[in-house]
């Protein structure tokens, strides 16, 4: 076999990219969190609106997103062949008794996945198709004439099932990120005693802190 | 102390198992989980019945041929092999029930018995140093740190039981294999090999249908000698290293 193709493919291979493509999700987390925040500043939504209008014409971003796309795609589809292969080598006849000791987290990070893919697609349906090819009116701001996402977003955020909706998979995401990021460096090999305790540090306090963000939005636009 | 017993009873690898129930009136305290079995199977031989076959040799936990997945867990109740325990963890009038260890890769021979030879297999592909003849070196020849020393000590501990893979959701044999690539990957004797070597085992792993490991921690929990999964970040980082700078080898599993 072709080094290139058993890296792609050997079980080792398929951790890598889960990992790769996890770590890269995590980095645009954290600027997709930063622009949402410009919702909860009380300026009608001028600043959200801006950078939504540069996120949507910058030529770099787009370049991104694309691979963004891509990413989340890879990640989704080898999990679920990992998930099918791992399935597979348990075996026909299961145990009668199981007392596994290893956190839920862990051992549910395909269920906690589907749960994120399910709510990326309502996400992407309801903002992102909407602003690429919806019909989205304009405001000017500062002289230019932008999309009002913002106005799109504050009518999402009054139905309380939507709300919930955000809230239950920020849930799913930081319990998936509690496991996941620190499991990504292992995967990669990043194991080393002088570092473990701040890898996992940083992966709980980032999976308590950046879907806690996420979701205080949707909570504080309803209530507003 | 009285014991209750679910046994798992399979005829072969062919046919459909079952579990049965056994009881057991006289059992020490003192007895060592296999002695127990050995009492059981002393009774069914004298009622002219089939005794429970299952797996054991040195009975002083350095062998890793005793398997059995008791209440749930490999090698029961405590983080040691079976031979080494006691029937006092279990409490009178327990129902004690036994598993083979259950994967894809280790299938049910007979009963309790599971066929480990995968992991011979993967040892074969590549876990091992090419000895030259020669004259032999002198023992100080090579400096290797205490610390050095000690970690390969540790990793080279793994017995080859199989636990690791028994109690992985995925049924990942990485733990064992990333032992036996670790205590050669950090000798100066296994470094000759060392690219060729994990690309080899890995490759031998994946073609026996052990599952990928997702860092459940599950194996370390179990392993009677305490191998770390600190070993199967280093088998990865051997893996990753080698695959992109080895000169090509033939990567093909098979038996
Ligand atoms: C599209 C829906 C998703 C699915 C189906 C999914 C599924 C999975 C699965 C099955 C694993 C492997 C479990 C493991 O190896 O421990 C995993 C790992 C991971 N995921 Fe996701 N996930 C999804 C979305 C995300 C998102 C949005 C992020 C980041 C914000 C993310 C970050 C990670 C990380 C960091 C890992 C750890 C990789 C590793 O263990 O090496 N995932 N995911
Ligand atoms: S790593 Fe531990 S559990 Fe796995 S085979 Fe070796 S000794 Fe047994
Ligand atoms: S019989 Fe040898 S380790 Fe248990």
């Amino acid at each position: 076999m072709n080094w290139f193709t058993s890296l792609l493919t050997s079980t080792l291979g398929r951790k890598m990219i889960m990992a790769l493509t996890g770590l890269f999700l995590v980095l645009f987390l954290v600027i997709h969190l930063i622009g949402n925040l410009q919702l909860l500043k009380s300026d009608g939504g001028n600043a959200f609106n801006v950078y939504a209008q540069f996120m949507g014409h910058n030529p770099l971003i787009q370049t991104v997103s694309i691979g963004n796309f891509a990413f989340i795609l890879i990640h989704a589809i080898w999990a679920l062949l990992l998930t099918l292969h791992n399935r597979r080598s348990r075996g026909e006849v299961g145990y009668a008794v199981s007392n596994n000791s290893s956190a839920w987290m862990s051992r549910s990070m395909g269920i906690l996945g589907t749960l994120i893919l399910i709510f990326l697609i309502v996400h992407l349906q309801g903002f992102w198709f909407q602003m690429k090819f919806g019909n989205v009116p304009f405001v000017t701001v500062d002289g230019k004439d932008v999309k009002d996402l913002y106005t799109v977003v504050d009518a999402a955020y009054q139905n309380i099932g939507f709300v919930a909706l955000y809230v239950f998979s920020m849930c799913a995401l930081g319990f998936h990120l509690w496991h996941g990021f620190a499991s990504a460096f292992q995967t990669l090999g990043l194991n080393h005693l002088k570092y473990n305790p701040i890898i996992r540090f940083v992966g709980r306090a980032y999976a308590i802190i950046v879907p806690a963000l996420f979701a205080i939005i949707p909570i504080w636009m309803y209530l507003n | 102390m009285k014991i209750n017993l679910k046994i798992w009873r399979q005829k072969n690898k062919d046919t459909k198992g079952s579990f049965k129930s056994y009881a057991l009136d006289n059992v020490s305290t003192d007895m060592s989980f296999l002695e127990m079995l050995d009492v059981l199977n002393h009774d069914l031989i004298h009622k002219g019945e089939e005794s429970v076959a299952f797996d054991h040799d040195c009975r002083e936990g350095i062998c890793g041929m005793c398997s059995l997945y008791i209440n749930g867990r490999p090698h029961g109740p405590q983080q040691t092999t079976t031979c080494q325990l006691h029937m006092r963890s279990f409490k009178d009038g327990e129902t004690i029930v036994i598993e083979p260890w259950r994967a894809k890769a280790f299938p049910v021979i007979r009963d309790l018995v599971v066929d480990r030879t995968a992991f011979d297999r993967i040892q074969q592909a590549g876990g091992y140093v090419s000895v030259n003849t020669g004259g032999v070196p002198d023992a100080n020849e090579i400096a290797i740190s205490k610390k050095i020393a000690d970690e390969a000590f540790d990793s080279a501990a793994c017995i080859g039981c199989g636990a690791c893979v028994a109690a992985c959701k995925n049924a990942s044999a990485m733990l064992f294999v990333s032992a036996k690539v670790s205590q050669l990957a950090l000798l100066p004797q296994g470094k000759p090999e060392r690219k060729e070597r994990v690309e080899k085992m890995v490759a031998q792993m994946d073609a026996e249908d052990f599952g990928a490991c997702t860092n459940t921690g599950a194996c370390e929990a179990e392993c009677p000698k305490g191998i770390s999964l600190t070993n199967i970040a280093r088998m990865n980082r051997e893996y990753f290293s080698a695959i992109t700078t080895s000169y090509e080898i033939e990567l093909k599993g098979g038996d």
